[in-house]
């Protein structure tokens, strides 16, 4: 009896060392891939600021959106679109109030190897054996990717060529790993890179890809939640957003 | 609109990969399981060892792996060059690689115990009989483990329908030639198309279970006529 005595407190202790001071309030944060690293430094500059934990979760938008609506434990939900926040806040999901733009992503094709991309010429050229794309039915940078090539009329020319990613962190990896020679990606998983070569799509070929965030009802009642959506409308993290070349929705 | 000529390519296209991935095993797997049966070598565990691996490395180590491995700085872009390819990434063939790197351990681990079952004896009076090692291995050894041969290409066969990570991380999701079952499988769940997802899903429930079942009755019954 005494035995499992002790056994109590030293699981009460293990249960306060885990939790913690009881100030700070922890968030799960459910990032669309593309979104990953500027969402890293938001997530820090906001710790520091408020003293609360961001735990991100990094993705495609379909598969968050899928969870979410099987009870993921997300407070704040990132998308790479405008398509299921919206969808969220119809279904109940989210607070309706709760939804802005907080990024307009930007489309790239890119490569490693320094000489394959010019521009859209190499696309109508189709002088590669792999191109690489996020699904298009599950990431909207995949999408939008379609949507360029549809626009350049090289969509069927190059489709038997075309291979897909879960979602645009592993489109990335075919081609920096070289199994893929070009495909398109986000501008901000390139900005910091120098090597390669690279062409900004033109804006014109394909629809803006607006970044929605929107409040879960799971955050609805947390106040870090709320503090971190209103965060990321603030200057602070346009900063940082800028840096990595995402777009604010005005300056589009 | 769901059409159910859209789910007939990914099955086919699995139960092709599970073929020859199955085939390419009993081939290459059971002179594997002769010589960790047979060895008297000290270094032999180490080798079951790395036979054994894919059992508990995640299937997302072996992707990793594999993606470098296949790659144009991996001897597998190298191979691919002889025919103008640049990887074996995004190839139906390099699904086959992956498959038999990470399917290995469930069909050796059976064949071996098999040989290992009916110890020295029988071979023993082979060659008493003036049987080469050959047709000893032939017409003694390889009959006498068939019950271990055969659980070996079911369990390998049903483990390559059931991949699902290192073809997500290898394959490209290409329709007909990486995209397998449970890739699509994916696919439906993650665009909430819940449809095709429960239907192919539900026929993988039956189809495993079929798979376990015949085996575990095979077994029996293999016992029972004293083999």
């Amino acid at each position: 009896m005494k035995r499992i005595g002790w056994l109590v407190v030293f699981m009460i202790a293990c249960a306060a060392a885990v939790t913690g001071p009881a100030t700070a309030i922890e968030i799960n944060v459910a990032v669309a891939a593309n979104f990953t690293e500027a969402a890293k430094e938001i997530a820090t500059a906001f710790e520091k600021k408020t003293g609360n934990k961001v735990l991100l979760s990094f993705g495609s938008s379909a598969q968050f959106y899928t969870q979410i609506t099987q009870d993921a434990p997300f407070q704040v939900f990132l998308s790479a679109d405008q398509e299921r926040p919206e969808k969220a806040v119809a279904e109940g999901f989210a607070v309706a109030d709760s939804r802005f733009t907080y990024a307009v992503g930007k489309l790239v094709l890119w490569s490693r190897d320094p000489k394959v991309v010019t521009g859209a010429d190499t696309l109508k050229q189709g002088a590669f054996s792999k191109i690489a794309i996020a699904n298009p039915a599950a990431a909207p940078y995949g999408a939008a990717a379609v949507e360029t090539m549809k626009a350049l009329n090289v969509y069927d020319a190059l489709q038997p060529k075309i291979v897909q990613g879960n979602n645009i962190a592993q489109t990335f990896q075919f081609i920096d790993t070289g199994n893929a020679e070009l495909g398109f990606v986000a501008l901000s998983q390139v900005i910091e890179r120098s090597e390669g070569s690279r062409w900004l799509v033109a804006g014109n070929l394909y629809s803006p890809i607006k970044q929605d965030a929107v409040l879960l009802k799971k955050g609805a009642g947390n106040e870090a939640a709320k503090a971190f959506m209103n965060f990321l409308k603030g200057p602070e993290a346009a900063a940082i957003e800028a840096k990595f070349g995402y777009g604010t929705p005005e300056s589009n | 609109m769901l059409s159910l000529g859209e789910l007939w390519p990914p099955i086919r296209l699995t139960l092709e990969l599970a073929a020859i991935t199955t085939t390419l095993l009993l081939i290459v797997g059971t002179p594997i399981a002769w010589w960790l049966a047979r060895s008297k070598a000290v270094w032999k565990e180490a080798v079951a060892a790395v036979v054994a691996l894919p059992l508990v490395l995640p299937p997302t180590v072996l992707g990793f792996y594999l993606l470098i491995f296949l790659g144009p700085d991996g001897p597998g872009g190298f191979l691919a060059s002889f025919w103008g390819a640049r990887t074996l990434a995004f190839t139906f063939e390099g699904l086959v690689i992956g498959s038999v790197i990470y399917s290995m351990p469930f069909v050796v681990q059976p064949i071996r115990n098999a040989f290992e079952a009916f110890g020295d004896r029988p071979l023993e009076a082979a060659a008493t009989l003036r049987a080469s090692p050959w047709d000893a291995f032939f017409s003694i050894a390889l009959p006498l483990a068939r019950p271990g041969i055969m659980t070996g290409a079911v369990l390998g066969f049903a483990h390559t329908v059931g991949e699902f990570g290192v073809v997500l991380m290898i394959g490209g999701n290409i329709p007909g030639k990486t995209k397998v079952l449970s890739i699509a499988i994916f696919d439906y769940v993650e665009t909430l198309q819940w449809t095709p997802a429960h239907i192919l899903s539900a026929g993988m429930l039956i189809f495993s279970f079929c798979v376990i079942l015949t085996m575990m009755l095979l077994e029996k019954r293999l016992r029972r006529a004293g083999i």
